[in-house]
């Protein structure tokens, strides 16, 4: 980034830590930019005329004497169509080679959409998966992360959602990415032939950390473009939220401020919050929705990213790898879809959550029956029949490599529990029994 | 003359101020940034420089940019209106505002200046009257709003003149009333009171000695919150807080419901005010919106105003109470505010309390709380505020601050639990966990033995002995193994079954089962209760659950069919026929 010429120019640093420098300067305004040493910084701190600086791309080689300058303004992105189809980094710059963009600069981070104008999401987005469409069903303008151990081929199921979501515009943001799963989300947009209308703004393992702090903020002031000025339906892509939460982290420590849960900073909330909120349904038609993914440590969801996470966002799918058919599942007991009941039975049959309750029910009894038979108790003839009805269950409706349309996921639950059960121990209405019911 | 002063530091939301003149703990203030007046908050002083937290972004703030300090607390407006309004934290009113975005220094006018109220006269020349009491009568929707001498008056006043019946707008003087110096003073409609500050012009606030009705069992059967009582609802994310609140919110017997929307989903507060319009409040028969005010400050907003919004919610409350109406205040998410405490606390450098909260907090948590409760007006009126909490406990784990201190200043506890939620057992609500300290109340066991029956709270620990058994005896039988226990465990376990399927759980969404008034809950608990009291034989344990599970399926009909309609006593001929 270029120095302006009449700008005042700083060369004496008093303080470097990892993630921040500061020094002595006037009238610098607080949140705007800085070029330190020719690294990009932002002020975070300013007390007196000591100046605190967080360098986006790291400390290291920067010595006391850098040359530091003022931009005036806050980061920024160019928005305009020529955003489609183009792959970023951080900082909003081509990295496939491609020129700038050109369009209006905006001011990244920006304010919030007033409640009162926003409208209620109710436009189902189906995925074809039913361990998402039948239990945990989704919905424009929704904000929902993935829970998954590392292990999990979360960031593929991710790309399979947002290929087959019927939406205008797909924005990943790609944060401590690796390199692989970066070339395979471009290689699924490539062969899906939708590179058109996805747009990136990437950080892999090879930037530095507290350059993600960026990410999420770039994404979605180009959602927003799409989704307010040009009444787009916009899927946003944030991964790995777990490791924007590091970044954080590290900066909040590096200023000395008071760890509160799992050494995260005591603002994490309202920092998760400022990005999640940003998923919106508009009375124009356009939208935000966000699916996100938060990696957990061995399936802890007690830890404090996972755990503010599930309180900003509405629901949580939760990958697991299942034992008893060998297949990654979407767990039906520790996923939750919030805004499901705005969709199920209105926009999908009416039987769609009766049917969703009474199978996940008899999955839950079927695990106690699993429970007694690792004790050594014996069997009853229903606990038997859970345990089958599971096995089928998981393969047939769980599992994430199931494509079908949501009246067929309805049909083949019925037909699960024709095979194993008797009507009352479902616990279905009967009216719905009386019209569904398979023999 | 208003003390001013230049910013000298900022970090986030937390913006040092030098003084020129006197500054006041919590008094507002506003931060010219560019043109753009921000307003803030003092939250501390220390010589010459004070500490304000600013209620909006501080992005392009810099050190040198005047202040102006306003000589005053942050105050609510309050007047006829309230009703129906949806406002932020700082009781701007979001509807108003023009933009899809919220722009920083907008502040909206809370109540509407044009609209004509039809006014109806209560005091008269030469009447005798103190701070509170009610001078006038305005219809909003179909509740009396009552005109109220402003709460701030000092000492007796003579009522000069009070309007004559009519049409007129708030800004109208309505009375002129007179000192004890003789002096002249008009009064409009409307009023302003600091937020944190309690209002205390009532008689009395004796112990509340009724129940207030949610239509939800797992509550009005088992652990009653009384009318004037206070509540909190802790619950790992996902165990269905919101719905559970939504419900009480829609079905909650009181005149005026205040809902604070403290630092959650944006999407949550969408979904009142698209819904509640088009309800209609099964008390009244009023669309449900004409009695709620909803304060809304989501979790993407400054984080200050969270803490603003709670008490702007409570103030409002206060005013509707000393009209002598029932008033429900419903605040989701208090676990919010106090991380909004706890962030503050942190950019002052405080010494931090246990998780990093400040160490007041559990002080400032029982004040809150306080300013619930039935009172006697002046007038020998009644007016009561009813106050549930929910509380976002993190991981789940009800040993950490806020619980804990919410635990001490609250009444009754509704403890969801995740394993619960997890079997879809909603309200995910713990029977044995919860309770209600009211149960415990000499005046409300009177109250249901009048209103309900005699020995009903007996028929509640009942209810609640057989849960505790049947918990027993499944774990005896996790432990030994459907053989390894006698027949008993296996019927005292699906008697506990039984009670949780019928009367513990309630489908929030089915339109007949989620709404369920005392009198149904009566005759449910009265048929499951005469079950559980029946001797059962059964040739072996497979019987016992087979012969369960057909009656809680029919049982459950019963809850999804209109209260004493042919199909509701058809599956209870059924029931009968399979006891008999």
């Amino acid at each position: 980034m270029a120095n302006k010429a009449y700008q005042k120019i700083y060369t004496k640093l008093d303080g470097i830590t990892k993630a921040t420098v500061s020094l002595r300067a006037k009238g610098v305004s607080n949140d705007e930019l800085a070029v330190v040493g020719g690294k990009l910084a932002q002020v975070v701190r300013t007390k007196g005329d000591v100046v605190t600086l967080q360098v986006f791309s790291g400390t290291e080689g920067i010595p006391t004497n850098a040359e530091v300058a003022f931009l005036g303004e806050p980061p920024t992105l160019k928005v305009s169509e020529q955003l489609a189809g183009r792959f970023f980094d951080a900082y909003g710059h081509p990295i496939d080679g491609g020129p700038e963009i050109e369009g209006e600069e905006r001011q990244i981070g920006g304010p919030s959409v007033n409640p009162y104008k926003r409208r209620q999401p109710s436009e189902l987005i189906p995925t074809g998966i039913a361990g998402i469409d039948l239990n945990n069903t989704l919905v424009s303008g929704q904000k929902i992360p993935f829970f998954a151990d590392p292990d999990q081929p979360y960031n593929q199921v991710m790309a399979d959602v947002a290929l087959r979501a019927d939406v205008d515009k797909i924005i990943l943001g790609g944060m401590g990415l690796t390199n692989d799963d970066y070339l395979m989300f471009r290689h699924s947009f490539e062969s899906a032939g939708a590179l058109q209308k996805i747009i990136s703004f990437v950080n892999t393992t090879e930037n530095p950390p507290v350059e993600r702090l960026l990410v999420p903020d770039m994404a979605l002031t180009a959602a927003e473009y799409f989704a307010v000025d040009r009444n787009e339906k916009v899927l946003v892509l944030l991964t790995d939220m777990t490791l924007y939460a590091d970044a954080l982290s590290i900066v909040s420590n590096r200023m000395d401020q008071i760890p509160s849960k799992d050494s995260m900073p005591g603002s994490l909330y309202s920092d998760l919050a400022k990005i999640y909120e940003k998923a919106v349904q508009l009375p124009t038609g356009g939208s935000i929705t966000i699916i996100a993914v938060t990696t957990l440590n061995d399936g802890d969801i007690t830890h404090a990213i996972p755990d503010n996470t599930g309180y900003i966002t509405e629901g949580q799918l939760f990958l697991r790898a299942d034992s008893d058919t060998g297949k990654v599942i979407i767990d039906p007991f520790r996923s939750l879809s919030r805004l499901k009941q705005l969709v199920q039975g209105k926009k999908t049959r009416e039987d769609h959550s009766q049917v969703m309750n009474a199978s996940v029910r008899l999955y839950a009894d079927a695990q106690n029956a699993k429970t007694k038979l690792e004790n050594g108790f014996d069997l009853s003839d229903y606990d038997h029949r859970c345990l089958d009805y599971a096995k089928d269950y998981a393969r047939d409706l769980l599992a994430i490599d199931v494509n079908i349309t949501i009246t067929e996921m309805l049909d083949r639950a019925w037909k699960l529990f024709g095979k194993y059960f008797t009507p009352a121990e479902t616990g279905i209405k009967q009216a719905l029994i009386d019209k569904y019911w398979v023999k | 003359m208003k003390t001013k002063g230049t910013v000298t530091g900022i970090v986030s939301n937390l913006v040092t101020v030098e003084v020129d003149g006197p500054v006041a703990e919590n008094e507002i203030c506003y931060i010219d940034l560019q043109g753009v007046k921000m307003m803030a908050e003092v939250i501390k002083v220390n010589g010459k420089y004070a500490s304000v937290q600013v209620f909006e972004s501080t992005r392009g703030l810099r050190c040198g940019d005047a202040v102006e300090f306003e000589g005053r607390m942050l105050e609510a407006t309050l007047g006829p209106g309230l009703l129906s309004s949806v406002y932020d934290g700082l009781q701007n009113n979001l509807a108003t505002m023009e933009e899809v975005f919220l722009q920083r220094g907008e502040y909206t006018d809370p109540l509407d200046h044009e609209k004509l109220w039809d006014f109806t006269p209560i005091a008269k020349a030469g009447d005798k009257v103190i701070a509170a009491d009610w001078l006038a009568e305005v219809k909003e929707g179909w509740l009396p709003h009552k005109i109220m001498v402003p709460f701030s008056f000092k000492g007796e006043f003579t009522v000069k003149s009070v309007k004559e019946a009519g049409q007129y707008n708030i800004d109208t003087v309505i009375a002129v009333l007179v000192n004890d110096e003789g002096e002249e003073v008009p009064v409009t409609m409307t009023q302003k009171w600091p937020v944190k500050v309690a209002v205390k012009n009532y008689r009395e606030k004796p112990r509340p000695e009724r129940i207030m009705e949610t239509g939800v069992r797992v509550i009005d059967t088992l652990n009653p919150i009384a009318e004037g009582g206070t509540g909190f609802i802790p619950g790992p994310f996902g165990c269905g807080k919101t719905v559970l609140q939504h419900a009480i919110a829609k079905q909650g017997d009181a005149d005026v419901i205040v809902m604070a929307a403290c630092g959650e989903r944006a999407n949550e507060v969408v979904e009142i005010f698209t819904e509640f319009p088009e309800l209609i409040d099964p008390h009244t028969g009023r669309h449900l919106m004409e009695r709620t005010t909803i304060i809304c400050n989501t979790s993407n907003m400054p984080v200050a105003a969270r803490e603003a919004s709670v008490y702007t919610a409570m103030t409002i409350c206060e005013y509707y109470r000393a009209m002598g109406l029932k008033c429900l205040l419903l605040a989701d998410s208090t676990s919010r505010w106090a991380q909004a405490l706890r962030e503050m606390s942190n950019r002052m450098e405080e010494l931090p309390g246990a998780d990093a909260f400040p160490v007041d907090l559990s002080a400032i948590i029982s004040n809150f709380y306080a300013r619930a409760g039935m009172v006697v007006l002046n007038n020998g009126e009644r007016g009561a505020i009813t106050f549930i909490g929910t509380v976002s406990p993190a991981g789940g784990n009800l040993k950490e601050p806020v619980t804990e201190s919410t635990k001490k200043a609250a009444r009754c506890f509704y403890a969801l639990e995740q394993s619960r939620a997890d079997q879809k057992r909603y309200p995910a609500v713990g029977p044995l966990e919860s309770y209600s300290k009211y149960l415990e109340y000499p005046e409300i066991i009177e109250y249901l033995d009048d209103t309900i029956e005699k020995g009903w709270v007996e028929k509640v620990m009942k209810a609640k002995n057989i849960i505790r058994r049947g918990k027993e005896s499944a774990e005896q039988i996790n432990i030994l193994g459907d053989d390894g226990v006698p027949m008993s465990y296996h019927i005292s376990f699906w008697k506990s079954e039984l009670l949780d399927f019928v009367i513990l759980q309630q489908d929030a969404f089915d339109s007949i089962d989620a709404l369920c008034p005392l009198e149904r809950q009566k005759f449910m608990l009265d048929l499951v209760l005469g079950i559980c009291d029946k001797d059962f034989e059964f040739e072996d344990f497979e019987a016992c659950r087979n012969f369960f599970k057909n009656l809680i399926n029919e049982l459950r009909q019963m809850n999804y069919s209109p209260y004493e309609s042919e199909q509701f006593y058809a599956y209870n001929e059924s029931v009968n026929k399979m006891i008999a």
